[in-house]
Order: C-alpha cells, then structure tokens, then sequence
C-alpha cells in the first residue's frame, strides 16, 4: 500500500531534479547543439533521397514522394500531442514549472507539424483519388487533433493568472488524448479510404528498403528538428520568465528609475 | 516528374514551417539571451564603482 506514494515521490523528486532554470538551462545549451545539426543533416538527406534518389511508386509514380514529408508530419503530430499529454500528468500531479512552460512551447509547433500533415496529404490525395478532402476516419480524427492544438494554445493563454491557464490546458491535453489511439487504430477500425499502415511495430515493413532508408532518415530528422525546436522554445521561455521576475522585482526597479533619472540629469 | 506542383507545394511547405519555427526560435533565444545577460550583469551604478574612462 505504501509502495505507490513512495513511487509517485520518487518520480516527482527525478523530474524536479530539472526544475531549477539553472541546471535545465545549461543541460539544454549542451543538448542543442546535439539535436539541432543532426536534425538538419538527416532531414536534408532523408528528403534529398526521398527526391531525387528513391524509386517512383509502380502505382503511385512519383506521387510517393510526398510521403517522406507526410509520415513524418504525421508521427510527429501524434507524438507531439503525447508529449503535451506527459506536461500535463507532470502539471497535475508534480506541479512541475517547467512542465507548464514545455506545454505552452509545444503547442504552436504541434499545431504547425498537424497542419504539414492535413496539407501534405491534401496534396497526396489530389491526384491519387481526385480530391482535396474525404471525411475519412484517419483524416478526420487528424482534424480533431489539429483543433485540439489549437484550442490548448488558446486555453493557456487565456487567462491572466497563468495558473488557471496551465491547469485548464493541462485538462484539455489529457481529455484530447483520447484521440490518440483512435487516430493510430481509425484505419482498422474503420473502411477507410485512408491505407492501413506500411510500417508496424510487431509486422515486417510492406514497403522496399529503397523506400523505407529514406523515409527512416526525414523521420528521425523531423523528429530532432521538433525537439530542438521545442527546446529553444522552452529555453527561451524560462530566460524571458526570469527577465520578468527580474523586472518586477524592488531592487531592478529601483535600479531602472535611478538610471532614467541619471539620463535625465546628463 | 507527374504530380510535379504537388511534390513542390509538399516539399515547399515542409522547408517554409521548418524555417519560419527554427529562425523563430533562434531569434527568440538570442533577444532573452541578450535582455537577461544585461539585466543580470553586476550593476556598477548601485556599488558606486566609476567608469574607467
């Protein structure tokens, strides 16, 4: 009985371990560098591949290509929205800071990679099924997540005590993850026009390697350039919110109004 | 190349966002670096330090 408060305490006390400004902001200058060069370096060559090197569809011709933009767009879209479901358990049950400033950054990057999919797949399906849009499962429940995306970037900034917003959001992001199983399993569960998976975690890939290398590389690229990107976001979201502790507090006031009446008498 | 505008716009698209987030945050980083490094340097005006020159 007493061994799932010591848990819930121990993983509290982990992830506060980065709750200081300090400590995550010198981890996250370390940690840039890492993520941001990979992260160019694979993209380029995943889609450089994906362009120019990889074989046109029998079926699809060289509509396939979009697909090293589209899957990646896709995961992302669904993990991004993962990742704001985990800011919001560290929210509700830790408190954790640093958790609510993450959720504010990786809402307007999840909504723009949940954008690139809807569109990127717009214009896949154009000329492979003579439509923008169907009101398909996949695609439809991809809509749900973008309007989700939208609605936590609305909710957290919508009051003036933060910490109304943090909560609320934090709610929306949970209650949204229900959108997350149904977007991976829409297209079994459903007859969907949308094509079942290629690539599953238990089955062998249905795709050829020379299809399936590059689609790896823009994956894992898109995957660090969205995690580099949430980094520089939440690092320069804790600098601004130290900027305006620092502001507000007496001393740095005082400091201000003796500058401005040094200005004065010069 | 079939479907050419379409792989464009795709491709296109996808180097437009990636852009427009990563200068963003470059830039937003730089201004809070720039604003903290000035607003927590130590302040010669209130220990009465003067100015070398």
């Amino acid at each position: 009985m007493s061994a799932t408060p010591t848990l819930v305490a121990r993983t509290g006390a982990f992830f506060h371990r980065y709750a200081n400004p300090g400590r995550f902001l010198k981890l996250g200058a370390r940690l840039q560098p890492w993520l941001t060069w990979p992260a160019l370096l694979l993209t380029l060559a995943g889609l450089g591949w994906g362009l120019f090197f990889s074989p046109a569809d029998w079926q699809q011709g060289d509509s396939v290509r979009i697909m090293y933009v589209h899957v990646p767009a896709a995961m992302l879209a669904s993990a991004g929205y993962a990742g704001l479901a985990v800011c919001a358990v560290l929210s509700l049950v830790w408190r954790h800071p640093l958790a609510d400033l993450a959720a504010v950054e990786i809402g307007p990057v999840g909504a723009c990679i949940t954008a690139l999919c809807l569109a990127t797949g717009s214009l896949w399906g154009k000329p492979m099924w003579g439509t923008w849009w169907v009101w398909d499962a996949r695609l439809t429940s991809v809509l749900v997540l973008f309007f989700l995306y939208l609605g936590h970037i609305a909710l957290i900034r919508a009051f003036d005590d933060p910490q109304r917003g943090y909560k609320a959001a934090a709610i929306l992001a949970l209650a949204g993850a229900v959108d997350l199983p149904v977007i991976k399993f829409s297209v079994q569960w459903w007859n969907t026009l949308h094509q079942p998976d290629s690539i599953t975690l238990t089955g062998a890939p249905t795709m050829s390697s020379s299809m399936l290398w590059p689609l790896a590389l823009s994956t894992l690229g898109f995957s660090l350039g969205f995690a580099a990107i949430v980094l520089a976001r939440t690092r320069a979201a804790v600098m601004e919110s130290r900027i305006r502790s620092l502001l507000s507090s007496p001393r740095r006031r005082a400091d201000a109004t003796q500058t401005t009446l040094q200005g004065d008498a010069a | 190349m079939t479907h050419l505008p379409y792989i464009l716009a795709s491709y296109g698209l996808a180097t437009l966002i990636a852009l427009v987030l990563s200068i963003g945050a470059a830039l937003r980083l730089k201004q809070a670096r720039t604003q903290l490094a000035v607003l927590e340097r130590p302040s010669d005006r209130t220990t009465g330090a003067t100015s070398p020159l």
